[in-house]
């Protein structure tokens, strides 16, 4: 999409630097409490390099491409029902008018006719779009359904909404938790990672697990979205929603905050890691320690959620 | 600017009734504008201020796209001194301002207190509103909440910065405990008195409607657009107190420690939602309803046949503002609703397209076999019928629940509302403006600039909205200052698109200009056959006091 970048270089360059400098002059700082981890190489797996085909925008005019089975579901409901339907609509009423603008022109049709009821066609065009919509409705209240329907889960994160960051909890493997900062461009540069999408500490999930997410937040309404998942729930303060997602591909996936929350609702992204199910243990057992959290009574937790992880999908 | 009044000889009817009468060419200016009984002087202030207000909430929107043009903050920060902060809050000040400024005191007031005023009563063969007072103190509310609105940008919301940066929804917690400030109280308390002020002046059509029709003119005689301005009354009339409950439970949650919207308190912030959006649902239908009543005159007249399929048009807009008001939870499909709770909103949804279509097929049918002239109001009318199909095939993509997991929220959504308003409410408003110019000022528009106007500006709109549609398939989110370059491309020709669009309203202001300095006077009935209705039958502008003998309909 590099070509999508030139276009406009006229404008965007100035503008670029602009940005560059204006992130430099005032790094967005979380709350100094919420910055627990400095070092950014931290233990457990190193930073992926993003993928520009997956898990991010690309700056094209269709969708994410998705990577769970939720989300293929919808893309093709979307994409190969939907869109078609309803361009096509759209394309008949835009054919109709330019016929009757072209037929019925006064040059071309000097005395108008009288006719103001026809009722068997009324009762066409009352009909007919009730089916169309009977033909949508069917597939979508399937993905409804879908969509609260998980496997049991394998994994549980809660993911908690503050002024302008997210926290995730691995109540799973030990309870210990962290803080997910976005990176200022230069640290985004150093990973090659697009700017404001990536954090300072990532979600590392195992890949091929029903992951099942709880989000909530501390202050103002958040809302936990990554695009390539089909996820999108809000974290609300005081309540406790459920979403899930299950990913069969590694790689590092990103979203952004979706509910308007404040002052720096724009730089509080959302950072996902798939990683294998080896990398995922040595990951947990580098946050509990870390964390001081027990090693024998962590790591049968840390390995039962792995296995079942990877057991999950085969069976 | 309607200038003359004359109508001194009196007939028993109006003389009775009213004892200002004889006084009408001495009203001085004071009396005449800022006391006005008379429902075409308040319809022209209410035009006169949905001018004022659209130039206002465009503007904010002109400094939106500019700083949306490309990635990075490059323009907000000259508005604070270079912090950066204080840019990000602005961004939300003006999301904020343009929403509530284009809904409350832009359209509305066009639309409703605008075109409303003035042609109902005329339609219906009624002398005047039925509360003439009362819809004085109506469009006076009005200046006062919006001058509130305006003023709350410039004190203090969150600690350190200036102005209510909630969104025109105001969830809370952000208006409570995010926003500690005063602007906040300001802006609700602007939405109660517009709120009072549409009350009001619901009252009052559906009073005038129902009571004063002219001998004849039964309810299923009535012209589409007076039919369209009664459903919408209806639902300012069943909305508007449900918002006005919900943001009283904001201020006193803001203001007297209760917890209706907090959960440490036992509230639910969940529970607003709910609220606004059982107002704020029925709202956009409030929004687009008087245009599908203006457009099915103008597609009439310009046919020279009657409406196709009256009645099924009729009751489409009843159907339309009864669903409207069954279907508040699509606006949260991503709140935590129950399953079941979004399959009902899902097809409860879907099933608004019916009407829809009925009322855009039966339009084409208007037009099918009719005798075609293209003025300038008929192009508008015309675009209004694409573009809002547009609009609402999108919507019908988003009303999908599981589908609408990945749009909600993004900029798809700001693509399917601007096309069913900023294209669809805002053209309706365009062609009514044109159709009946003639008629409020008794002087002509100029009609290549009016059609440089349609076109320049159905570019720029589509150029600046279509895009919206792929940077929201792509993920982007509303409501950010900044966004990662990836979407820079299409965000870019959206701006352009503005620019285009800027230019066509240069053009239209042009036209008032040329057009106001004319001398030439219409003709009652300047667009010929097929324009039918009551004020066809009244000179250009109507007289002071029209229909001191009740026409009698047929």
């Amino acid at each position: 999409m590099r070509w999508h970048l030139r276009h406009f270089s006229y404008l965007s360059g100035l503008a670029l630097a602009g940005a560059a400098r204006a992130q430099t002059d005032a790094p967005l700082a979380a709350p100094i409490e919420a910055v627990t981890v400095t070092e950014l190489p931290a233990s457990g797996p190193s930073y992926v390099a993003p993928d520009a085909l997956f898990g991010q925008p690309n700056g094209g005019w269709n969708m994410q491409t998705p990577v769970t089975d939720i989300g293929k579901e919808a893309y093709s409901l979307t994409n190969y029902i939907m869109n078609p339907m309803m361009a096509a609509v759209a394309v008949l009423v835009l054919i109709l008018l330019a016929w009757v603008v072209f037929r019925y022109r006064a040059a071309a049709n000097p005395v108008a006719s009288k006719t103001s009821h026809n009722t068997t066609i009324e009762v066409v065009w009352t009909v007919v779009p009730v089916l169309l919509l009977a033909v949508i409705a069917v597939p979508s209240f399937r993905l409804l359904a879908n969509q609260y329907d998980p496997p049991k889960a394998d994994i549980t994160i809660k993911a908690i909404g503050h002024q302008w960051y997210w926290e995730y909890e691995y109540p799973d493997q030990g309870g210990f938790s962290f803080d997910a900062v976005m990176l200022t461009d230069e640290e985004s540069a150093a990973r090659g990672s697009p700017k404001l999408l990536d954090t300072d500490n990532r979600v590392v999930v195992p890949v091929g697990a029903t992951v099942k997410v709880l989000t909530t937040a501390s202050d103002v309404m958040h809302s936990f979205a990554i695009p390539s998942f089909w996820v999108k729930m809000d974290a609300v303060p005081g309540r406790i929603n459920e979403t899930w997602f299950k990913v069969d591909r590694p790689g590092v996936y990103f979203g952004q905050c979706s509910e308007l929350c404040g002052t720096k609702h724009a730089f509080m992204p959302i950072a996902v890691e798939v990683v294998s199910k080896a990398e995922f243990a040595a990951w947990v057992a580098a946050k509990q320690s870390e964390n001081g959290i027990e090693p024998p009574a962590a790591e049968t937790a840390a390995t039962t959620a792995v296995e079942a992880a990877v057991e999950g999908p085969a069976a | 600017m309607t200038g003359e009044a004359g109508m001194a000889s009196s007939s028993a009817l109006v003389s009775a009734a009213d004892h200002d009468d004889h006084a009408d060419h001495k009203l001085s200016f004071v009396q005449r504008w800022l006391f006005s009984t008379n429902h075409k002087d308040i319809g022209t202030l209410y035009l006169i201020f949905a001018v004022i207000a659209g130039t206002i909430g465009g503007a904010i929107s002109g400094i939106m796209r500019l700083e949306l043009a490309a990635p990075g903050i490059q323009y907000l920060t000259w508005f604070t001194d270079g912090n950066l902060d204080a840019s990000y809050h602005l961004w939300n000040v003006f999301i904020t301002g343009h929403g509530l400024i284009m809904v409350f005191f832009t359209v509305m007031p066009a639309m409703i207190g605008g075109f409303g005023n003035w042609f109902v009563p005329i339609m219906i063969g009624a002398p005047d509103m039925a509360f003439p007072r009362m819809n004085n103190v109506s469009f006076w509310l009005l200046v006062p909440s919006f001058t509130l609105l305006v003023a709350s940008m410039f004190v203090e919301g969150p600690a350190g910065f200036n102005g209510a940066g909630t969104g025109w929804t105001v969830y809370p917690p952000l208006s409570t405990a995010g926003h500690p400030g005063p602007a906040v109280d300001m802006a609700i308390l602007s939405l109660h008195i517009a709120g009072a002020s549409s009350i009001l002046g619901a009252i009052n059509f559906i009073t005038t409607i129902l009571n004063m029709r002219a001998p004849g003119m039964t309810l299923h005689k009535m012209p589409l657009f007076v039919w369209s301005v009664l459903v919408t009354a209806f639902l300012l009339l069943l909305s508007l107190p449900v918002l006005a409950g919900a943001i009283t439970m904001l201020l006193t949650d803001r203001n007297f420690g209760t917890h209706f919207f907090t959960a440490d308190g036992g509230g639910d912030p969940v529970l607003y939602q709910h609220l606004f959006w059982f107002f704020g649902h029925p709202e956009v239908y409030i929004l687009i309803l008087p245009g599908f009543g203006m457009v099915s005159q103008i597609i009439s007249t310009f046919s020279k046949k009657p409406v196709f399929g009256y009645l099924g048009m009729a009751y489409a807009m009843v159907a339309i503002g009864f669903i409207g008001f069954l279907v508040w939870a699509h606006h949260m499909f991503t709140a935590g609703l129950d399953v079941n709770t979004k399959m009902y909103f899902t097809a409860a949804t879907m099933i608004i397209a019916v009407p829809t279509g009925i009322k855009i097929f039966s339009w084409i049918a208007t037009m099918w076999g009719g005798s075609l002239s293209f003025p300038t109001p008929m192009l508008w009318a015309i675009g209004f019928i694409f573009m809002f199909t547009v609009g609402g095939v999108t919507g019908v993509i988003l009303a999908n629940g599981g589908v609408d997991t990945y749009f909600h929220d993004t900029y798809y959504v700001v693509a399917h509302f601007h096309y069913v308003l900023s294209l669809g409410a805002v053209f309706a408003i365009f062609a009514g403006f044109y159709y009946w110019f003639g008629k409020m000022t008794g002087k002509p528009y100029n009609e290549f600039l009016g059609k440089l106007h349609f076109w320049v500006f159905f570019i720029g709109v589509n150029i600046m909205f279509f895009p919206m549609h792929f940077l929201g398939a792509d993920g982007m989110p509303r409501r950010i200052p900044d966004y990662p370059e990836i979407f820079a491309y299409w965000n870019n020709i959206a701006s352009i698109g503005y620019a285009i669009m800027g230019v066509g309203m240069l053009i239209f202001f042009l036209n008032m200009i040329v057009s106001f300095a004319g001398k030439r006077r219409m003709e009652d009935n300047y667009w010929g056959e097929g324009a039918t209705t009551l004020e066809w039958t009244l000179s250009s502008p109507p007289p002071f006091h029209q229909f001191e003998t009740l026409p009698v309909i047929k």
